[in-house]
Formats: structure tokens, sequence, C-alpha cells
């Protein structure tokens, strides 16, 4: 299986991965190469075989709906890259002009 | 006397005999580390202060009479395991500076039994690796022959036990990596089942395969840690309920009743001669220790790797979408606009083999390829698991092979050859795909360098696991080898 420098790019864009030329050439490369060597699962008949959703067979899990503290403001802005007043600071999420 | 040489069941009669001391212990293990790791490099980052802090009040309580297996006990974790207010990098430049607000449930679980932090190990880059290459950082050295690999991903874990510059360590296994690294240092290393030891506070690779588990200069040690890490953890939704025995009770040398499966498929093309001899000599002592030794079949077993490669990568690619450098990790500020921002900083904050993992991921989990892909490696999946299931219907106790089909390979042998790498991972994803104990005990050398036997059992069997891998290990002596 043969993949395409588009289609490098557009997985790249999907995943938010800015790549260097040399990197989308290298991945082109290794990408083709392991999709060759997995298209070996195609030769296992498996329409009857139930995906494996869980190895070990699970309940689901709730808990008691209670208040427990948690970490203070500073604690989870610490290692935030820009904060201000309490909040992460980010880029602006819409173009000015969409404002 | 050389205490960092000291096994934890060693030590520990020393420290509650009020011999030695929590801190000289301590100080010793740091002394060796700073002798030893400016050429193994197993460690990121050392931490003397929190342990001689955690060994004083260590002190405290053996003076008390209220000492636990594992207290005044120096630790190694892997970088992957949160650790509040000690720098965790997970191997990657994108965490770099960062410092979690919170410690992951199992080194918690070791901090009340009073155990000494001091350090944390290298690893390949979010555990996505079999040499520690893969590090951001720095490659490990293997302490046998220092121009090989230890292994990975938790590499450093696994050099830093068998160079003694730790009692012990932990690791995590999503496909080998805590057993793998353990065969080609020569120590033991135990996945456990899955959910038996809870994540939280794991950084996340792929959620349906990774587990938490020990590295240990031997089996007795292993099951003095797995008492302490088995329980279950609310804090961890896959976390397992069954109830967990005292696994040191499973340590006597009797393997009358135990039914040993060898798979054929696991002797095939691949594996070094040389290790297969000293595979076949591990199985022949079981043998003679009593087990009743069968041949098995796995018919699936070819098919692991690629199924590995459409679990995991997925999930991985999932799981990394949180970096997007906004809460917490690289950033990107000159990035022009958010989208930019996260593609920059992801850019460059991530190595070459994660970026593989995510880019293969992604296009696995893109649209109109699930089907083809992720749920099809689920089907599979399902196959391998019975494989297991019907050995173990059938009265199988155990299943046995090598743990990797090479001994420990030179720095840089592989790394260009990413495939090639990841084929050597076939004895060890099974456990994972099936969500099985696994443990890699040493079993002899080939060439000089330290060859691993695996022994896998029924999910929640750890006690099964151990006491096979115990029986051995009393009738040999390969486990007390050192480098030096």
């Amino acid at each position: 299986m043969k993949i395409t420098r588009a289609e490098v790019v557009h997985i790249a864009d999907l995943a938010r991965l800015e790549l260097a030329e040399d990197e989308i050439q290298r991945l082109q490369a290794d990408l083709s190469q392991i999709l060759e060597y997995v298209d070996q699962l195609s030769q296992l008949d498996t329409t009857e075989v139930p995906p494996t959703a869980h190895v070990v067979a699970r309940e689901d899990v709730l808990r008691e709906d209670v208040t427990r503290p948690s970490l203070p403001p500073e604690e989870v802005l610490y290692n935030a890259p820009q904060a201000e007043e309490g909040y992460f600071r980010v880029h602006a999420v819409l173009p000015k002009g969409e404002q | 006397m050389s205490l960092h040489r000291l096994t934890i069941h060693e030590a520990h009669e020393l420290l509650r005999q009020r011999e030695v001391s929590a801190v000289e212990l301590t100080e010793s293990v740091l002394a060796r580390i700073d002798e030893c790791d400016p050429e193994i490099k197993a460690y990121i980052t050392v931490t003397p202060e929190v342990a001689l802090e955690q060994a004083a009040r260590a002190d405290e309580r053996i003076a008390k009479g209220e000492a636990g297996p594992l207290t005044g006990i120096p630790v190694a974790i892997k970088d992957n395991m949160c650790t509040r207010g000690v720098h965790t990098s997970c191997g990657s430049r994108i965490l770099e500076s960062f410092t979690p607000p919170y410690t992951a449930t199992a080194v918690e679980r070791l901090f009340d039994e009073g155990a000494v932090l001091v350090g944390k190990t290298n690893m390949d880059e979010f555990a996505m690796g079999s040499s520690t290459e893969h590090s951001a950082f720095f490659p490990t050295h293997n302490p046998w022959d220092p121009s090989r690999v230890p292994g990975g991903s938790s590499g450093g874990s696994a050099a830093a036990v068998v160079a003694n510059e730790t009692l012990f360590a932990l690791g995590s296994d999503t496909g080998g990596s805590i057993r793998q690294p353990a065969a080609l240092c020569g120590v033991v290393g135990l996945k456990p089942t899955y959910g038996r030891v809870s994540r939280y506070g794991l950084i996340a690779f792929a959620s349906s395969l990774d587990q938490i588990g020990p590295l240990t200069k031997d089996v007795t040690d292993c099951a003095l840690v797995l008492n302490a890490l088995a329980f279950h953890d609310p804090l961890d939704s896959t976390s397992a309920s069954e109830s967990t025995p005292d696994y040191t009770s499973y340590l006597v040398e009797d393997l009358a009743r135990v039914v040993v499966g060898v798979p054929t498929e696991y002797f095939t093309a691949g594996l070094d001669p040389g290790v297969e001899a000293r595979v076949r000599e591990a199985i022949a002592q079981l043998e003679e220790l009593g087990a009743q030794v069968r041949e098995i079949s796995m018919p699936h077993e070819r098919y692991v790797v690629a199924t590995y490669f459409l679990t995991s990568w997925p999930e991985a690619s999932a799981n990394l979408a949180r970096y997007d450098g906004l809460k917490y990790g690289l950033s990107a500020p000159d990035a022009q606009n958010i989208r930019e921002a996260q593609s920059k900083a992801r850019g460059r904050g991530f190595g070459t083999e994660v970026k593989r993992r995510i880019m293969l991921g992604t296009y696995a989990l893109s649209s109109g390829y699930y089907d083809a892909y992720y749920l099809k490696a689920q089907k599979v999946r399902t196959l391998i698991k019975e494989d297991f299931d019907r050995a173990f219907a059938e009265g199988v106790d155990v299943i046995v092979g090598p743990t990797s089909p090479i001994v420990a390979f030179g720095l840089g042998e592989k790394v260009d050859d990413p495939l090639e790498m990841y084929l050597a991972d076939l004895y060890t994803i099974p456990a994972n795909l099936a969500g099985l104990p696994g443990i890699s005990i040493p079993c002899g050398f080939h060439e000089g360098l330290p060859v691993g036997f695996q022994i896998m059992g029924r999910r929640f069997a750890e006690g099964t696991v151990l006491s096979v891998a115990y029986a051995y290990e009393r009738s040999t002596d390969h486990h007390s080898r050192r480098p030096d």
C-alpha cells in the first residue's frame, strides 16, 4: 500500500503536526512500508469474529456523586505556558474580524 | 559492605535488625549513581534531597517497629509516572519542563510503604521503542556492555537495577517494555494482568494495553513489590477489583502439579540459536523440577506484531492529542493562531518515532479506514486471545518461551530500520493483547550477554507465574550474576 505525499500532508494536518520536508518524505516511505506489513491481516477471514473491546470483563464503574477537594488553581496553572487571572491564556481561536 | 548490591529482602532484614539505617542504604545507592551513571545514563533526574528526607522518615518508622518490607528501600521510577513536585518528562521534549501537581497511585503506594525515591529513569519517548535510543535526551547504555542498548522502553529502569544504582524500579509495559529490557539487562521484570495495578498518573500510551510493573533483582523482591502495587484504585476505571493474595505465599519450590505449555510457533526462524539453547535448557530444568511440559500451538502468533501496530498506534494518536502546548508542555509563542500553535508545538516537541506512530494511528482511525484497520485488529486480537484461552482451558498453567529473540544489540544498530526493531517484540506483545501476566527472568548468557525466559499465566494468576519463576530461580544462579 503506497501512501502519497498529499496523504501524508493531510494526515499531518489532522494530527496537528508541523512537519519539515525531509520528515514528510521519510514518513511517506515508512508509512507505506508499515501498511504493507499490516496488510497480512487481510488474509484472515474475521467476518464472524467479535472485536475485543476489553480483555477483562468489566461492569460500568460508578461512584457516589459527592464533592471532593480538587487541585488548587495555582497548581493547575503552574505548568501553563501562559496564564492570566486564574485562566489559561491561548491564541485567538477565531481570526480577527470573525470575533 | 556494599549496601547498594543488596536485594529488597536482604536490605529489609538489615534495616529491621537496625544493622544499617535507611539513610546509610540511600547514601550508598546515591554514591553508586554518582559512580556509574555518567557512563550508564540510566537516570533522567536524580532526587537526592527527596531520597534523604524520605529515608530519614523511614528510619523513624523503623525505630518505632513499623517497618514494612519496602520501608527505607530505594526505588527508581520510570519517567512516565507522575511524581508530585519532581520533574516528569516521559523522555520527551514536549514535557521537558513539566512538573506534575500529583503523584501516580502506584508510586504513592510505594511511598505509603516507606520506599525512597532516588530518581526518575530514562525511557524511549512516550514509551515508544525497544532500545531507549528514542529518549529525547540521551540513550542509556547496557551495564553488561556499554556499547549495547539496555532494551526498552523501560531501559533506564532495567539498567539501574542491574548496575545496582537502585534496589528496584518501576516500569510500564505496553508491548514488552518491562520484560524485554529485563531480559536484555538480566533482571526480573513482571507485567501484571491488565488492570491489576492502577494506572492513575501513568502517562498514557495505549490504554487497552498499558500496565505498570516491577523490575527487581530476584523473584522474591518481585512478589514483595507486587504486594504493594496490586489493589483496586477508584481513581482508575480499568483498575481490577479482584482480591489480591499475599504473593510471597506462592514462593514455594513445588512444580509437581504444574503444566507448562511450550508454543511451537515461538521457536522459528529469527530466534537466535544461542538464545534458543538457553531457553530450551530452562524448559528442561522445569521438567527436572517436576513440571509436566507440553507442546502447544498458537496459530495466530504470526499476526501479533501487525495487530499490535493497529491497536497501540491509533490509541496513542488519540491519547497524545492532549499535548497541544496550551495547558502544559512545550508551547509555540511565535504562532499566529491557535491551530498553528498546536501544530508547531507538536511538530517541535515530538521525536521521529512518536510522530511515526501518531501519523499511522491517525491514518488508521481516519474516515473510511477505521473498519479496515482498528476494527480488523480488534477482531484478530480476539483470535490471539482465544489461542491462549484454549491452552489454559486444556489444562496448561503457564506458557513459556524466550522473552526476546535476540540478546542486547549495539547502540545505533537498528535505529534506522523501525520495522526490524518492532519485529523483535513478537514474544512479549501477546501478553498485552490478551491481558495476561508475564514475567521475564534471567536464564543464562549468550556471548556474555543475558538471556531472558518468559513465563505467562492466566489473568490474575500472577501467583502461579511467580511460583514457577521462583522454583526455577532457586535451582540456578543466573539471577545473582552482575556486570561487575
